[in-house]
């Protein structure tokens, strides 16, 4: 097959590099709401038809937000082999309790109303709380630990290897600068999800969301600054050596210079300025709405600060994608850790297929689904809803 | 690596599969049946449908949910736990997962809220249509996942690249309709579809056994059994093609399912019963029935299928011609771009077998220093446990063909023996709803332990495929797998039951209402014989 020529090796990089961003945004934009919800739900539910509210806000969506994330686990199976191979085994136990929260999540939607009774409900309220608060807040652990480097290498056969005790290397995750992105994800989530109750339920309910999201929203802008200063003074970043494009996927055949530090790439790429801009305007004028209590406006807003935020850290890295301490040269980068020229090509052509028909249908569905949850809704039709 | 490590690793994939595999078949035969009961509603106007589509479809989600949770632990353990196989072959077997996700399992998340929220924001063709997004999701869903399988067992379309040490994609096409994946995709769903209609027809029995509800079994007994009986016989015919496609792309599991040492003269008798050996290689009291083996494995009268033995020591030579490549590998891992032409030449004549040099790495750190003891041992390796897939295979087929008669006896009785049941069908009928479990979990252990020792045949050693974790990183995760899905599976069945139980409690009034009105003509009409074909065909 010639037909995958028609586009450089080194261009579908790129555009692979931006549809993982996608991915991951697009994730965190509409399952990000949904573990903002569940993070939110003891603290603006108290009784059993508030929570139900809350809970039936999202009750119809987010099976499919939900497939962002698997879709993203699959796009960089597909697209990235290597970052997909070092870094689930890397995070190995991390990404257990990822996996358990997300399991958990589902059925705590679908189980919790079916039976009439307070335990089996407040059970599966905490496990709904825990579902959303304990990913919500790893993710950003994980993202912290890949701006620092993360202590892997690549034998000689590019099999990866991950010396140290399992405890410690668990524990090794929460370093201070990685919490403080788990701070900044969990709280810009919590500001999202209560964006979406503002919009989505009323009364008391969406009156407390509120008055929660306006905190969180500071916190997520105050955090995100102080990462920003933590990176410009106290992280060595990294830096490639020559720059082959279009060369074979093994991440051992590039030099990796360790030094320097990551916000260099403002200096090399001024533009990219505009995702930090986006993040804390984003933020601002969400926690302004959530003040005013304008509902749409907030949601989008909210939606734009995540957008800065996250493309923000992509950009501050590029090329790299997973940076290595203990072997700067085993680091995965655009270059170096993508599938073959063919696959990238073939799974191109299928995403530009699906992506638009997928944002159609979704689209579609929340359409039909347009309109506020009520306490009245909930008690009526107590027996089909969450 | 510690055996014990990979060990572990394999007991956790078993686990975390087979524990999938409860949910999907489910989900993949009851996703279509709740699609036809309301394109009958939708046709009928009738709202015993409307009912039926309810009921079933609150099954349904129960049993849904838990097949999307432990299938996100599917589509991560690769990672987790098989991260040199991720890397070896991610650039083939990635890309069907991916195209799962936004082909099928985006189409059927999306919609499948819809269907359980959309009732009064729907009109009723629309709802029916987002019903069928749902199983045709589903669906499709399948179809990916087993091309990905598919590829495992028969490797087409792919060539190893020594640049990038790793398994690359030469055609999509090639991946896309390997042989395997077409004939394992329509014996899966079908074997979904047969698993929800004894799912559909054990319960209604049940009603019928207790007086209860008994509009609503009547009529899903008649749905369930005439799609039952299609689907066990696709299961079966299907079946029959994957063993005649095993012939020629998997010899050696065909032989050890059939616990053939010596390779028989054409055509070879099928061994229906017997004890296999593994230590001595024979078969002790062994029930033969003559030709059928090979009628079934070639379709010919004249075609040889090649026995253990042989096929060992045709592995044997295939290690040794590996072993040619692995030394090409090295010389270019080491020289890169400066390699002489005629190294690479010589690696790409011999690449297809590089994968059985590899089966020495579990001894020997560099497979050229294997002692010819060691090759011995390697060639014995990929011979895969003969008595267990011996009996699964036996287990499974036997249970397939009772499918065929439960059905059709059913299918009889709805049709031509106006809906009326004898008593101990019924309880027979109840009796039976575990065994298409059963005979699933049984299916994907013979496909899956039958190609030990490879995660992927001829290509990969499972040995080599895991990830270099901890055993206590094993330990841990195995243990909170355990005690979560047991924990889980519990509390499914618990609610399955009490919704059971419970019976079609929805629009019972409005049910009732319209049953009065029409009272006359239903007594008239009931058993109706009219109600009894798959109307949505």
């Amino acid at each position: 097959m010639i037909l995958f020529e028609l586009i450089d090796y080194d261009i579908l990089r790129v555009i692979w590099w931006a549809l993982l961003g996608v991915l991951l945004i697009g994730f965190a934009l509409t399952d990000g709401f949904d573990m903002g919800v569940g993070a939110l739900l003891p603290f603006v539910a108290k009784t059993d038809v508030e929570r139900r509210v809350a809970i039936n806000t999202v009750g119809p969506v987010w099976e499919g937000n939900q497939v962002w994330f698997i879709l993203g686990g699959g796009a960089i199976f597909a697209a990235w082999p290597p970052l997909y191979a070092v870094s689930f085994s890397g995070f190995y136990l991390a990404m257990f309790v990822v996996l358990a929260a997300f399991i958990v999540r589902p059925v705590a939607f679908k189980y919790r109303s079916k039976r009439d009774d307070a335990t089996w409900r407040t059970r599966w309220d905490w496990a709904l709380f825990a579902g959303g608060a304990v990913p919500a807040l790893l993710f950003g652990v994980a993202v912290g630990n890949v701006l620092l480097g993360v202590p892997f290498y690549l034998t000689e056969d590019l099999m990866p290897m991950y010396p140290g005790n399992f405890a410690i290397k668990f524990i090794g995750l929460l370093r201070p600068f990685a919490l403080l992105a788990g701070v900044v994800s969990l709280s810009m989530l919590l500001m999202h999800g209560a964006a979406w109750l503002s919009l989505k339920a009323e009364g008391i309910v969406a009156e407390r969301a509120r008055a929660i999201g306006i905190k969180a929203g500071i916190v997520a802008a105050g955090g995100y600054a102080l990462a920003g200063l933590w990176m410009a003074v106290g992280i060595d970043g990294f830096a490639l050596g020559e720059v082959v494009a279009n060369g074979p996927s093994n991440p051992l055949y590039s030099e990796v210079i360790r030094g320097g530090s990551w916000l260099s790439a403002y200096a090399d790429r001024p533009w990219i300025a505009i995702a930090p801009i986006m993040g804390f305007a984003g933020i601002a004028l969400a926690v302004l709405g959530l003040k005013a209590g304008r509902e749409v406006s907030t949601l989008l807003w909210s939606k734009m600060g995540i957008l800065g935020i996250i493309s923000s850290v992509g950009l501050t890295m590029f090329p790299f994608i997973l940076p290595s301490t203990l072997d700067p040269k085993s680091s995965l980068t655009v270059w170096d850790a993508s599938s073959s020229h063919q696959t990238l090509f073939i799974m191109l052509v299928v995403t530009a297929i699906f992506m638009p028909l997928i944002l159609m249908y979704t689209a579609w569905v929340y359409k039909v689904l347009w309109g506020k949850v009520t306490e009245a809704q909930v008690t009526e039709n107590a027996d089909t809803v969450y | 690596m510690e055996i014990g490590l990979v060990e572990l690793s394999r007991m956790q994939f078993a686990l975390t599969a087979m524990y999938h595999f409860l949910f999907v078949p489910l989900t993949l035969g009851l996703s279509i049946l709740v699609a036809i009961m309301e394109t009958v509603y939708v046709m009928t106007n009738r709202p015993i449908w409307r009912q039926m589509t309810k009921f079933w479809g609150t099954l349904f989600g129960i049993n849904f949910v838990l097949g999307v949770a432990t299938g996100i632990t599917m589509e991560f353990q690769f990672g987790m736990n098989w991260s040199y196989y991720s890397h070896y072959v991610g650039d083939i077997f990635g890309a069907p997962l991916a195209i799962e996700g936004l082909m099928a399992f985006f189409l059927e998340a999306t919609f499948v809220g819809l269907f359980f929220f959309g009732w009064d924001k729907l009109s009723k063709v629309q709802h029916m249509m987002v019903a069928w997004l749902v199983a045709i999701g589903s669906n499709f869903s399948a179809l990916w996942i087993l091309i990905a399988n598919g590829w495992m067992q028969n490797p087409v379309g792919a060539e190893f690249n020594p640049d990038t040490m790793r398994m690359e994609m030469t055609s999509f096409f090639e991946v896309l309709f390997n042989e395997v994946a077409q004939a394992k995709f329509v014996h899966t769903v079908s074997a979904g579809y047969v698993t929800a209609s004894v799912f559909v027809l054990g319960v209604s029995a049940l009603y019928l056994i207790q007086n209860k509800h008994k509009d609503l079994a009547r009529r899903s007994i008649a749905v369930a059994s005439a799609f039952g009986l299609a689907a066990a016989l696709s299961v079966v015919v299907l079946g029959d093609e994957s063993g005649y496609s095993a012939s020629h792309t998997q010899k050696m599991k065909l032989a050890a399912i059939e616990a053939m040492w010596e390779t028989h003269e054409a055509p070879a008798p099928f061994t229906a019963i017997g004890f296999p050996d593994q230590d001595a290689r024979e078969t002790h009291y062994a029930v033969e029935i003559p030709w059928a083996m090979g009628l079934i494995g070639t379709r010919s009268l004249t075609q040889e299928i090649p026995g253990i033995n042989d096929l060992v020591a045709e592995s044997e030579e295939k290690i040794r011609d590996g072993l040619i490549a692995y030394d090409a590998l090295m010389i270019i891992r080491e020289q890169r771009e400066a390699t002489p032409q005629i190294v690479r030449e010589t690696f790409e004549a011999h690449s297809d077998n590089l994968g059985y040099a590899l089966l020495l790495k579990q001894y020997v750190d560099d497979p050229r220093n294997a002692t010819e003891a060691q090759i011995k041992m390697a060639a014995d390796d990929t011979v895969p446990g003969v008595a267990p897939l011996f009996w699964a295979f036996r287990l499974m087929v036997v249970l397939g063909f009772s499918f065929i008669a439960v059905m059709a006896y059913f299918f009889y009785r709805a049709s031509f023996r106006n809906m009326q049941f004898p008593r101990w069908s019924l309880y027979a009928a109840v009796a039976i709803i575990p065994t298409p479990w059963i005979a699933a979990e049984l299916g994907w252990f013979v496909a899956e332990f039958g190609r030990q020792p490879w995660t992927v045949d001829g290509v990969l050693p499972t040995a080599l495929s895991a990830s270099h974790l901890s055993i206590a990183d094993l330990l841990i995760t195995l243990a909170g797998f355990l005690i979560f899905y047991s924990v889980l599976f519990v509390i499914e069945v618990s609610l399955m039951v009490k919704y059971i139980r419970k019976g079609p409690f929805q629009d019972v009034d409005e049910t009732n209402a319209w049953l009065e009105r029409h009272e006359a003509r239903l007594r008239s009409e009931t058993p109706a014989p009219t109600l009894t074909a798959t109307p949505a065909e």
